[in-house]
């Protein structure tokens, strides 16, 4: 625990200086007006607005209602308990969450080790690589609703060449339709964490490397010894944010199926979506908000308790 | 170096293996361009092919034909420009101060970033519906450009962080010793130093905001206002076989900017973007 907080608090505010400085400790009143042009829109729009989204949770607020909106207490809440589609749609998004992460993750670490190496046309690997990173998500949803096409679809025109069947209307089947999003979703969001683990290999030292080499360690011992350790905290926290980014995930679903079929897709920014916007129901989309992120926040604290022990344990 | 070589078989397995990583990330763009090259009655051939046998560009007149996509598009650039733009311009001052004063304000900023990239939108999207519409800022790219600066300020914010910790406070200190003033240092020492941070800053707000599909959804609510991704979906619906060129045509021409945008960045975030952002 000592080296978490000695890291957080660097030494040097805290020993003395051999001469007075001339740049003030604090941010001066210079620094203020500096600092105001971004924190007035923040404080507006973004703090502002999830304080008053989470009282809102508290209120029977909709859309074009002329009487004035009341608080109900937890009545939101209470009925979001009982709502079986909601929590059915929780587990789609977990599902989700935890489907797309995990390849996402085995996938971008396979692709950062190859990047890694000294391999020819790197340079264009790299740069296609990150592709999926540029294209807008709707278009990544268009791009991938034209491949699994049941009849002009290059997906089932492949499958019927080499023999295997007739092929499926993927995006319409009950059974094929989340599995056909997820693949979808760790495509789109490969590129991300192959750099940002990329840039975590590019921290580890190759001396150890090479000397774990010479000792005779074979390649996936010096991967588990050298590399890892290195690579850990990077991946960790790429890991953490893949899965809340992925959770709150919307266009990328609302393109391809809509949260169809029969709401097999539908995840909870889907739900909470139609609720607030189609239905007009504002305190109850924002009682689902909350529940996201308090079930984000638990994600979040599990991560970081996990990552204490991990220190710990080092 | 010697120690590391990799033997013959294993290497001829890393670039199999990079094959099949390319081929899976490049296809399914591949086939949506093949598409958009593609005439009517080879789209509704029972045997679709890789390569259009009579590459058109019927499907992209189409798309201009069926919707406006060249006023969406004008939206789009107001927007992203707009807003990369602002956002540089709020968050490079944010970004100097609490880089260069570790202390309370640097871990409120910090603790700032991280904990906007856990919002589900959906918590702060209706009442920031309800704050736009009592300032009439609905259905106007102005609300949206605000949206979309507070929205790519938190990563703004880190990348120009790390830019400016590249920049030795020595410099700055050497600069005061001559006896130049705070903004005599900040505009003629520390400011050139960041131009190119602050440049590919702005880039990348600038893809994030062209891409937006959600926030724009939401608060544009009338065609002559909407933003490209969202005119993209009018495409969609039951579309027959026949509307699939125009649909890959329009979605093939709103990637451009982008891609551009992406291939000026390409070294710097293959490089180690976010390499420093790692590190501290």
């Amino acid at each position: 625990m000592s080296s978490v907080t000695t890291t957080k608090r660097p030494d040097r505010a805290r020993t003395p200086r051999p001469a007075p400085r001339r740049r003030p400790r604090g941010p001066d009143l210079g620094a203020w007006f500096l600092v105001l042009p971004a924190l007035l829109p923040i404080l507006v729009l973004s703090v502002g607005p999830l304080l008053y989204g989470i009282a809102l949770a508290f209120t029977d607020a909709q859309s074009g209602r002329t009487q004035a909106t009341r608080w109900v207490g937890t009545l939101n809440f209470q009925d979001l308990l009982h709502d079986t589609l909601f929590w059915e749609s929780f587990r789609i998004g977990a599902v989700w969450a935890v489907g797309v992460t995990v390849p996402q993750f085995l996938l971008a670490l396979g692709l950062a080790l190859l990047l890694d190496q000294n391999l020819r046309f790197r340079w264009l690997a790299r740069a296609l690589a990150i592709v999926p990173w540029a294209m807008p998500e709707v278009v990544v949803g268009i791009m991938w609703r034209l491949v699994y096409n049941p009849d002009a679809g290059i997906l089932n025109e492949t499958l019927r060449s080499l023999g295997l069947g007739e092929g499926h209307d993927w995006l319409s089947g009950l059974a094929t339709a989340l599995p056909a999003v997820i693949v979808v979703g760790v495509w789109a969001g490969m590129p991300q964490t192959t750099v940002a683990l990329l840039a975590g290999l590019q921290n580890t030292p190759r001396e150890l490397h090479e000397a774990a080499a010479l000792d005779g360690a074979g390649a996936w011992r010096r991967f588990r010894a050298v590399t890892w350790p290195a690579l850990r905290p990077v991946a960790l926290a790429i890991t953490a944010l893949n899965l809340i980014w992925n959770f709150n995930s919307f266009a990328l679903v609302y393109v391809l199926t809509n949260g169809g079929p029969g709401g097999r897709t539908r995840l909870p920014m889907l739900f909470a979506y139609e609720e607030a916007f189609r239905y007009g129901q504002f305190g109850y989309a924002a009682a689902m908000g909350c529940v996201m992120v308090a079930a984000v926040s638990v994600l979040i604290a599990l991560s970081l308790v996990r990552r204490l022990k991990g220190d710990q344990d080092r | 170096m010697s120690a590391l070589r990799t033997s013959g078989p294993a290497r001829a397995g890393q670039y199999l293996a990079l094959l099949a990583y390319l081929a899976f990330l490049a296809l399914p763009f591949l086939w949506l361009v093949s598409t958009a090259f593609k005439p009517a009655p080879e789209l509704a051939s029972l045997h679709p092919t890789w390569i259009p046998k009579d590459p058109t560009l019927d499907n992209f007149r189409q798309a201009f034909d069926e919707q406006p996509l060249l006023r969406a598009a004008a939206n789009s650039l107001l927007a992203a420009v707009s807003a990369a733009l602002i956002a540089v311009l709020v968050a490079t001052p944010l970004a100097y101060v609490t880089a260069r004063h570790r202390g309370r304000l640097a871990g409120a900023a910090t603790g700032w970033v991280v904990i906007s990239q856990a919002f589900p939108f959906v918590l702060v999207i209706v009442p920031l519906f309800l704050v736009l519409k009592n300032l009439h800022l609905i259905n106007s790219v102005a609300g949206l450009v605000l949206v979309y600066v507070v929205w790519s300020l938190p990563f703004a914010l880190w990348m120009l962080m790390g830019y400016v910790r590249a920049v030795p406070a020595e410099l700055e200190e050497a600069a005061a010793v001559d006896g130049a003033g705070r903004i005599r240092t900040l505009v003629s020492v520390t400011a050139p130093l960041l131009v190119p941070g602050v440049v590919a800053t702005a880039l990348f707000a600038f893809v994030t905001a062209w891409n937006e599909f959600f926030f724009a959804l939401v608060l544009l609510k009338t065609p002559e206002k909407q933003t490209l991704p969202v005119v993209l979906t009018h495409f969609l619906g039951a579309e027959g076989v026949a509307d699939l060129g125009p649909l890959a045509a329009a979605a093939f021409l709103a990637t451009l900017p982008s891609l551009v945008v992406f291939g000026l960045l390409q070294r710097r975030i293959t490089g180690g973007m976010l390499a420093g952002a790692v590190k501290s």
